[in-house]
């Protein structure tokens, strides 16, 4: 049985920038958002990889991607994003620094979704990042999945198998390192992923091209986001990198291993 | 819902009107007033030809990440992009700002490692009698040809991604990044579209705009099809390295200020420093061709720049943020290939825009872009075809109208002088400058080419010594610069993890990135014997980052260490280096 598989995606500010978090006048933001070279969230990257991967097993499944960001910015990532795979773009234009909270995100994913004409949700899996770049609550997938409806919800999904019954077959990561395979028997179902086993697909023009003559059109006519958000933040920051340099000279490779291994335990 | 394709979709030429190769400045001026004329002229309708009913369709392919990973800082007068934008507001642009103090600054040798002519030499000891402070002089006053102070300062790569939103969201233009172009499709002596790198799809299309840049491979290859016009080459270069600063808390310099900088670290190396908003700075140096050293390793040159006690004042404190290079083409109008032909337009650096005496480039671009949309549109409008003629007519017709021309005419013998030594460069220049380009001093038969190492190291590293060198790096796998410049008396690098980091170190804090692991070398060494046979092998020692090393016989060549600043390809002296188009490369939007 094709799916119809979405999946929620947002961009995040590519993580080899200088970021800087500042006020303003809608809340917490990062200096000059919209001119941040940014990517397509590396988690929801993982699930719209391995959507594309069961969408090429299971003949006459079709993708969509929802997304909430700036469309400006999201329209310069598609440009990359849409090389990759065909699948159709839902846009709403929203904040992209991941400050807005997981609620107000969730409540308007589900509704944009909600709306896709045509959906059927018996034949629907539900995709996304486990957490995002910009946000590592990692509970949206789950709010999206419970304002639908879906009851059947899968965190952390490193693989999914479908089997000769057509039941889904899911890995997922829990405690202790270890792997909790859960059967399935159809759609829908939220499948959260972790990081999936796909590499990211080679850019193939032809497919952008066709990608893009649909996504221009849903670009331009984009709406706002309806996000009604009530948390107030007392402050913000950024996670820092830790980065300690030591010049040694002939030193045995064992010793500098030694020591790294301390400071890691440090 | 529509079911997906299965598989791959089958690779079939694509139509479009018009395909741009590169987003840099000038393909930017190009889309920016392309799109805003298309816009303009809604009420005509302008149609494309390709798919009728349709407004022209305009694609433009890059090869990096994002359109805003262009390598450049840029100190520039601006004129013609305030023609684009009167009102350009620049708080709207991260790191831009007016200029506010400017000074040209010769820099002593404070560590006596230099290799300064005589002259030079007693300059040195009469401006330290002088009580010269921090070992650099500030001359008097800033030529008129030199000065920017009524421009302004940007990152290349904020700028660019600045307009580029604006032309994407014109919905008249479509840029695709991580898109290399391997080649100009050409079809009977005519330009037909271009073939892309990653599937060999045919982007079929009237008019084919090649702003790739001086190392990019469909410039290059146009300019091996169709020629060179007579008398015209592409013989000067250099190696532009850069990092950006966080400055620290102590330095006072307010933004805007800009220094240029000559004498160090060697005389024929210049150099910049410019303060952006948010206390942070743009420094960087120009490796030139002329250098004689074989061993022209512009990062161990780039560290003992910033260390130099004129710039150290305010940088020791400071922590890289990115750091970047690239080539440039220093030809000027001695390097401009044909400017047009059937089915194609050549724009930018790679057109020979860059005015070599006014060290300015970016804003001569940014022009070249701007006339050739403004020629497109007038095509369009007459309803012509994109022949060479009608291109000449209007867009080349445009350019040699223009201050571009007349000012690429006085600079254009105005460093002849450097190909007979680093004095009499600096004596033509300062002529041809304040003459506006009537005298100059003549051009030698032959160009100045790379000693051999035991020539330019006579009298301070001995022949043995560097027989030494050589087999210890090559048996280490590493480049010999290191080594011959510890050995002919620069002291050594002592690594902060800030500001001063190892080699390595620079491309992970630079943002390096990789490209996708199945992309083929797109530096390939052609003639393996020519290579076994190279005594020198500057390939390797002009790296900008390391990526390529002693190999056996033939260097060995790392793609992900590559930045794409395709310096190997202009220093190889038997030609016997292919670079290819490839993504991957720097990852900085702060370049």
């Amino acid at each position: 049985m094709p799916y119809q598989i979405i999946v929620c995606g947002g961009l995040a500010p590519d993580p080899l920038q200088t970021l800087e978090p500042v006020t303003t006048p809608a809340g917490p933001g990062l200096k000059n958002e919209l001119m941040l070279p940014a990517v397509f969230d590396p988690w929801a990257g993982h699930a719209l990889y391995e959507a594309a991967n069961l969408a090429k097993n299971v003949p006459g499944s079709v993708i969509k991607v929802v997304s909430i960001a700036p469309k400006a910015k999201l329209q310069q990532v598609m440009m990359t994003v849409a090389q990759k795979l065909p699948f159709e773009l839902v846009p709403l234009d929203g904040p992209g620094g991941g400050f807005t909270d997981s609620a107000s995100i969730a409540a308007a994913l589900a509704d944009a979704i909600a709306a896709i004409p045509g959906l059927d949700k018996s034949q629907m899996l539900l995709f996304g990042g486990w957490e995002s770049a910009t946000r590592g609550a990692g509970v949206v997938m789950q709010m999206v999945g419970e304002k639908l409806g879906i009851t059947e919800q899968f965190l952390a999904v490193d693989e999914l198998k479908v089997d000769e019954s057509g039941a889904l077959i899911i890995k997922e990561r829990v405690e202790g390192g270890r792997h909790q395979v859960s059967k399935c028997a159809a759609p829908p179902a939220v499948l959260a992923w972790a990081t999936g086993n796909l590499p990211e697909p080679s850019n193939h023009p032809q497919t952008g091209m066709a990608n893009m003559r649909a996504m221009m059109p849903a670009l331009q006519k984009a709406k706002a986001a309806a996000l009604t958000t009530t948390v107030s933040y007392a402050s913000v920051a950024l996670p820092s990198v830790t980065r300690q340099t030591k010049i040694v000279k002939d030193v045995p490779a064992a010793q500098i291993a030694q020591e790294l291994a301390d400071w890691i335990r440090q | 819902m529509n079911p997906l394709p299965s598989d791959e979709p089958e690779v079939k030429p694509l139509d479009a009107d018009i395909v741009c190769v590169g987003y840099g400045p000038a393909t930017a001026g190009f889309l920016t007033t392309l799109t805003r004329g298309l816009q303009e002229e809604s009420g005509q309708a302008l149609e494309s030809r390709a798919m009728p009913g349709l407004p022209p369709q305009v694609l433009c392919y890059e090869r990096a990440d994002d359109i805003a990973f262009g390598v450049s800082g840029v100190v520039t007068r601006g004129r013609a992009i305030r023609a684009t934008f009167p009102e350009l507001p620049l708080e709207e642009i991260p790191m831009a700002t007016r200029v506010s103090d400017e000074k040209l600054v010769y820099l002593l040798d404070p560590v006596g490692a230099s290799r300064r002519p005589a002259l030079m030499q007693l300059a040195d000891k009469v401006l330290q009698a002088f009580g010269v402070k921090q070992s650099g002089w500030e001359l008097p006053y800033c030529p008129d040809f030199l000065h920017k102070r009524d421009g302004f300062i940007l990152s290349l790569g904020q700028f660019n991604q600045w307009t580029g939103q604006q032309v994407m969201m014109s919905g008249l233009a479509q840029i695709w990044p991580s898109t290399p172009v391997a080649e100009a499709l050409i079809e009977n002596d005519k330009v037909a579209g271009v073939v892309l790198a990653a599937d060999g799809t045919e982007v079929r299309a009237e008019l084919t705009v090649v702003g790739d840049g001086p190392v990019g491979p469909v410039g290059r290859r146009l300019d091996d099809t169709m020629g060179m016009p007579e008398g015209h080459a592409r013989d000067e270069w250099a190696v532009g390295m850069k990092m950006v600063v966080d400055l620290p808390e102590s330095c006072t310099l307010p933004e805007g200020t800009v220094f240029h900088t000559i004498g160090y670290p060697e005389p024929e190396i210049f150099g910049f420093f410019y303060v952006h908003p948010g206390r942070v700075a743009s420094v960087g140096i120009f490796v030139p061709s002329w250098l004689e050293t074989p061993a022209r390793t512009a990062y161990r040159y780039l560290q003992h720049f910033v260390q130099h006690p004129y710039l150290w004042q305010h940088l020791e404190g400071g922590r890289m943020r990115s750091w970047g290079a690239k080539s440039l083409l220093e030809s000027g109008r001695r390097g401009e290939p044909h400017l047009c032909g059937d089915g194609y337009a050549r724009i930018g650096e790679g057109s020979g825009s860059t005015n070599v005496l006014t060290g300015s480039g970016v804003d001569e671009a940014w022009l070249t872009g701007t006339q050739l949309a403004e020629a497109v549109l007038e095509i369009y409008r007459q309803g012509l075809p994109f022949s060479k003629e009608n291109l000449k007519a209007r867009y080349e017709a445009r350019r040699r109208r223009s201050w571009l021309e007349d000012e690429s005419i006085i600079a254009e013998k105005a460093r002849n002088g450097f190909q007979r030594g680093v004095l009499t460069g600096f004596i033509g220049m300062g002529l041809a400058g304040l003459t506006k380009g009537r005298v100059f001093v003549p051009r030698p038969k032959e160009d100045k080419q790379p000693s051999r190492l035991e020539d330019f190291y006579v009298g301070r590293v001995s022949h043995s010594q560097i027989e030494k060198i050589r087999e210890r790096c090559a048996r280490d796998g590493k480049p010999l610069h290191d080594a011959l410049m510890d050995a002919a008396g620069w002291p050594p690098v002592e690594f902060d993890g800030q500001l001063l980091v190892s080699h390595q170190d620079a491309l992970l804090m630079g943002g390096k990135v990789q490209a996708p692991s199945d992309t083929p070398d797109h530096v390939v060494f052609l003639e393996p014997d020519v290579c076994i046979a190279c005594h020198d092998k500057i390939c390797i020692e002009i790296c900008s980052g390391e990526a390529i090393h002693p190999g056996s016989g033939v260097p060995a060549f790392d793609h992900e260490k590559c930045v794409h600043c395709g310096a190997c390809l202009w220093n190889c002296p038997l030609d016997n280096i292919e670079f290819c188009a490839a993504p991957g490369g720097l990852h900085s939007a702060e370049n």
